[in-house]
């Protein structure tokens, strides 16, 4: 099979594939669980660093809120600017969807584990070239942005996407290379080599500079506040999703959360050990996946706990600490990686 | 001679001095003192009152929705249909007819009394100077707030519903409070 057609990367460790379709299938679940975990997350936990409750009225504790926000987008009206351009007006925020879904997809959630007889890996799928199929994918999502706010045919739209477009840009600079030191120092690509390299030590203490690069670029990369310039409500009425409405915006929405639930468990892959615990601590397999979602969920508490914290920077602040600071940095820090790496081997 | 505020000034705290090496640590510094913050924030009650179930407490001069007032020993109307609040209401808003008072049929204490009392709540700005201007104490505020209606005309109070026992449906604060 491989013979006929010439993979793209090599692939560590290929299923059958109805176990494939399997995974895809489980693997989307998951996230979509997680999205909405992350919405209620961010408004409960902001709520109450802000002294309020945050929504409780829906459910136990509020806990159906993201469900009705959901239900409530999807069953409204479908509507579009007589300006805006049909097709990528719809097709946009789909582009946003797929790319945030697809990145899941390469997030390893544990070691190969035998189901049924079969070894199955708990991850959609283990390529040598591991994490730049993450950046890939994060970086098609600016088309979605960029194409969502240019067939709105809205004026406020199109300086939001160009902005957002500017903003993923600069900073995929910086992320990139402040993952580059986790990838020199652990000699691979892929994700699941790297979390088996930090068996002995997580990545977050030799590669503590990385890491805070890695956490500021992100929140910039989701678009989170504080620096959500792309949707500055204050400034852009809504940014690139402002001609949106219903299952529309929806997916936008649901896509900015996703990315965010992507950033951590790439974090947590990257930086902080992936399945592994500290101490020695080595629980049975199963265990795993559920360690990686609590890990998550931990870091996305973390954007959440920066998002109530800090206000927004003005937009030449935002560019300045993208290129003056965070970039010299974070190629200062892998200049520096290598040659310990050099030196020691 | 240096100035040095009081307990009672708040001492402005300002960013921190920009520039060089010592600014990036300073600024990292107020960075991690602003997420301290949030979290210490985390960890105490929500200020919220829970409204519809949980209501807060009224001062006793709060002005809320009117209440006419009957003599208790007798049980006549103290008001005596003069049109005063009506004349003082800025917001014009109240209607009083008045009629003579009979000796079959005694009212108020007074000459005559109010045939017709109606205050127009929608257009009420519940400024108080109808109980200001009662020489008899006959209107006064009260501390109802929950007077939302579903159509304009429910909102013309009529002196029956005026004078009938208000139900308080808001607690008022105590002196301690």
């Amino acid at each position: 099979m491989i013979d006929v057609v010439a993979p793209f990367a090599e692939v560590g460790y290929a299923e059958a594939w109805w176990i494939q379709i399997l995974k895809a299938i489980i693997i989307f679940l998951v996230g979509f669980t997680l999205v909405p975990l992350a919405l209620m997350l961010d408004r409960k936990l902001m709520g109450r660093m802000q002294m309020r409750y945050g929504p409780n009225r829906v459910g136990p504790f509020g806990a159906l809120q993201p469900m009705a926000d959901i239900g409530k987008l999807l069953f409204k009206q479908q509507f579009r600017p007589r300006t805006s351009v049909g097709f990528i007006f719809a097709f946009a925020p789909v582009i946003s969807m797929i790319c945030a879904a697809a990145a899941f997809s390469i997030i390893p959630f544990g070691d190969t584990v035998d189901i049924f007889g079969a070894k199955v890996g708990l991850y959609g799928i283990d390529v040598s070239v591991g994490i730049l199929v993450a950046f890939a994918f994060s970086g098609l999502s600016v088309y979605g942005l960029m194409l969502g706010g240019w067939a709105s045919g809205s004026k406020y739209s199109f300086l939001g996407a160009m902005r957002s477009a500017a903003q993923l840009i600069s900073y995929e600079l910086a992320m990139g290379l402040s993952l580059l030191g986790v990838i020199v120092t652990a000699g691979t690509l892929s994700l699941v080599g790297i979390v088996e390299a930090q068996s002995g030590m997580w990545f977050v203490i030799p590669q503590i500079v990385g890491f805070l690069i890695y956490i500021v670029a992100a929140f910039a990369e989701t678009g989170r506040p504080p620096f959500d310039l792309s949707e500055a409500d204050a400034e852009l009425v809504g940014g690139y999703s402002t001609e949106y409405g219903g299952g529309r915006f929806a997916a936008y929405y649901a896509a900015e959360y996703f990315h965010m639930v992507i950033a951590s468990a790439i974090a947590v892959t990257m930086f902080l050990g992936g399945w592994q615990l500290p101490f020695g601590i080595d629980p049975p397999t199963w265990v795993d996946p559920i360690v990686v979602i609590v890990k998550t969920v931990l870091v996305v508490c973390f954007f959440v706990w920066a998002r109530t914290t800090f206000p927004r920077p003005r937009y030449d602040q935002l560019m300045a600490l993208g290129w003056k600071i965070l970039l010299p940095l974070a190629t200062v820090n892998v200049i520096v990686t290598a040659i310990l790496v050099v030196v020691t081997h | 001679m240096p100035w040095t505020p009081g307990d009672d000034v708040i001492a402005v705290q300002r960013a921190p001095e920009p520039g060089g090496a010592g600014g990036v640590y300073r600024a990292f510094g107020e960075t991690l003192r602003g997420l301290k913050t949030t979290f210490a924030r985390m960890l105490e009650r929500p200020a919220t009152f829970e409204y519809p179930e949980e209501k807060v407490p009224v001062y006793p001069r709060f002005r809320g929705r009117h209440k006419l007032h009957r003599f208790p020993d007798t049980g006549l109307e103290k008001c005596v249909g003069c049109s005063l609040c009506a004349a003082a209401c800025p917001a014009d808003c109240i209607r009083v007819v008045a009629a003579e008072n009979t000796p079959e049929r005694r009212v108020s204490a007074g000459e005559r009394y109010a045939a017709v009392y109606e205050i127009n709540l929608s257009r009420c700005i519940f400024c108080g100077y109808c109980e200001l201007a009662c020489p008899f104490d006959a209107i006064t505020m009260g501390h109802d707030y929950e007077m939302s209606d579903y159509s304009r005309s429910d909102l013309i109070f009529t002196k029956e519903m005026l004078l009938a026992e208000p139900l308080e449906r808001t607690p008022l604060r105590t002196a301690d409070e």
